[in-house]
């Protein structure tokens, strides 16, 4: 496993010396910032308006502040990474591919599966570096509100978050490995993506296709996250969704030698 | 240390490599020679394991290169046509990162990495960014890439390209001072390099192997006849019939673009009859002014012209 290591390394250097992950995670900080002081102006005034009615109507107020807030950041986050993640992996083989560096990859005694997965461990581990600076205004709604938010709901949902952002960018590598044009790639990746998302969109009718479409779309199982709740389903789904993707990537890379290069 | 057997690679109904055999023996320098095209790279690139032959067998060190392939990564250094460099990185975590992936050690690293510098003159460049250097440097780069895990097998495809001629026998003197401890096999399609590099050459075109020899005996083998350059200054029809007089000589060609009235003539004459002093003898009895004259011996690069185009006139009827 020394190559996956070292493939790891080179991968994260190549995000943090190049100014690559520093847009990221600005670009990505500014949006979430802004949309999380939005969300919570939103949430707290409704909730207002339910103690007022509550008031008048003397029903006592049950509006989950910290809850609602948590559900919709989570929400919005998982609109964002569809943007983010496309333009991550595009140049994951891409750009190896174009240089003729997969050649040194591929004569070196590194397996495929190697490469493969010090590549998507780079690629999820810029991920989270991304999402770190989030959960400072998640820490601060959880401290402030009262009562305190359990803290398993906020792991829950950064888990959640995380398998949806793994997902996508195994998808995305396995893209990027098909062609050497990163523009292709992200444009692949990101309708790819989308269509993945919305396949849940008949979830109203209960016939058997459609419970079937509602369990393949990445987004249904995300929900269940946000919420708190830790399902084993979607875990079993994330994971499936992960493994698979990486395998194909790995037969994609391996096939590379066959084509005429 | 190489053995390649009936090689064949096949694109579709192309086949870049057809049916080729060869061997390399341990400390040896085999120069790849042939036109662009001719299949030097894919026979590289299935020697170190980038891909797969159609048929035929090629071992490394005794290891089979796709059954044992990561046997036979261990051992090879590899130099792509265009350097495998990533911009970004300085030269020395670029090496390190190579070292790395071809699992040498930690402690042996950056001793490795340093005499990898050392051999490619790259010590003062360490700490430059690859994308900062000039293109003779980086295929320097791409040199050190392939030594800097000390491998028994170094196997480079035109090393030299883009170098200055300066740098071009700097990384000549370095391949030369690599045999012995590592076998070497370069590609080329620059005559000299290997007559000046190389202990064996094998000439490969279109797909086969043309010759594979000594560059000596390669050179002397081939060669036909005896040339011999003539400057003089003589009335051009006299000439012609004088020289065609001297016992041996098939055929005298009179250069048309003459320096006043000088004559630069070549004459042609069978092997085996050094008719050098009849010609000057010839000369000076009729009271020419001879300024030049000199024996060619036919070099490896009409033996190269001589090899390809025979193999093309030969290959377009059957095709």
């Amino acid at each position: 496993m020394h190559g996956l290591y070292a493939i790891y390394r080179k991968e994260m250097g190549h995000y943090f010396v190049s100014p690559i992950a520093y847009i990221f995670i600005g670009l990505f900080l500014i949006l979430t910032a802004f949309f999380f002081n939005a969300i919570l102006t939103a949430v707290i005034n409704q909730s207002f308006q339910m103690e007022m009615q509550s008031m008048q109507f003397g029903q006592p107020a049950s509006f989950d502040v910290p809850a609602a807030v948590l559900r919709d950041f989570f929400g919005l986050l998982s609109t964002l990474i569809l943007f983010f993640t496309p333009i991550l992996t595009m140049s994951v083989y891409a750009e190896e591919r174009k240089r003729g560096t997969m050649e040194l990859l591929m004569t070196s005694p590194v397996s495929e599966l190697e490469i493969v997965l010090g590549k998507f461990l780079a690629s999820l581990s810029l991920f989270a570096i991304m999402l770190l600076p989030t959960a400072s205004y998640m820490v601060f709604m959880v401290l402030r509100s009262e009562p305190m938010m359990p803290w398993r709901m906020l792991l829950a949902a950064y888990a959640g978050i995380l398998l949806l952002g793994g997902s996508l960018l195994a998808l995305g590598s396995f893209v990027s490995s098909l062609t050497e044009n990163q523009l292709i790639a992200a444009v692949i990746t990101f309708a790819a993506s989308l269509f993945i998302w919305v396949l849940d969109i008949g979830r109203s009718s209960d016939s058997g296709t459609s419970a079937v479409l509602q369990y393949i779309s990445v987004i249904r199982h995300y929900e269940d996250f946000t919420r708190g709740v830790i399902d084993t389903s979607s875990l079993i789904y994330y994971f499936s969704f992960i493994v698979l993707f990486v395998f194909l990537t790995v037969r994609s890379v391996d096939s590379m030698r066959w084509r005429r290069a | 240390m190489i053995e390649v057997q009936d090689l064949t690679k096949s694109y579709g109904d192309v086949k870049a490599v057809d049916d080729i055999s060869f061997t390399v023996n341990k400390g040896e320098i085999l120069g790849f020679l042939g036109p662009n095209g001719a299949g030097k790279t894919t026979t590289m690139r299935i020697l170190t394991g980038y891909m797969p032959a159609t048929s035929g067998t090629a071992r490394v060190a005794g290891f089979d290169v796709f059954r044992d392939s990561m046997e036979v990564r261990r051992r090879i250094g590899y130099l792509p046509e265009t350097p495998p460099v990533y911009p970004d990185m300085t030269v020395e975590t670029y090496l390190d990162f190579v070292a790395r992936i071809k699992n040498v050690p930690a402690e042996r690293r950056s001793a490795r990495i340093d005499d990898a510098l050392k051999k490619t003159n790259l010590e003062d460049r360490r700490s430059e960014l690859i994308k900062r250097l000039s293109r003779g440097y980086k295929q320097r780069v791409g040199i050190a890439q392939a030594l800097v895990h000390d491998p028994e097998v170094i196997i480079l495809d035109e090393p030299t390209v883009g170098l200055d001629p300066k740098q071009i026998i700097e990384v000549r003197n370095l391949i030369k001072g690599l045999a012995g401890n590592h076998t070497i096999i370069l590609s080329t399609h620059i005559l000299p390099e290997v007559s000046m590099t190389c202990d064996r050459v094998v000439i490969i075109n279109k797909g086969k192997v043309a010759a594979v020899d000594t560059p000596q005996n390669l050179t002397s083998q081939l060669k036909g006849g005896q040339k011999i350059k003539i400057e003089v200054e003589a009335p051009e029809r006299r000439l012609r019939e004088v020289l065609l007089q001297v016992p041996g000589a098939n055929r005298v060609e009179i250069d048309p673009e003459r320096a006043g009235d000088r004559l630069a003539v070549t004459v042609e004459a069978a092997q085996g009859n050094d008719i050098r002093s009849e010609i000057a003898a010839k000369i000076v009895e009729n009271g020419w002014r001879l300024f030049e004259l000199r024996g060619v011996s036919l070099s490896l690069e009409d033996i190269f012209l001589e090899l390809t185009t025979d193999d093309a006139t030969h290959a377009q009827p059957s095709s």
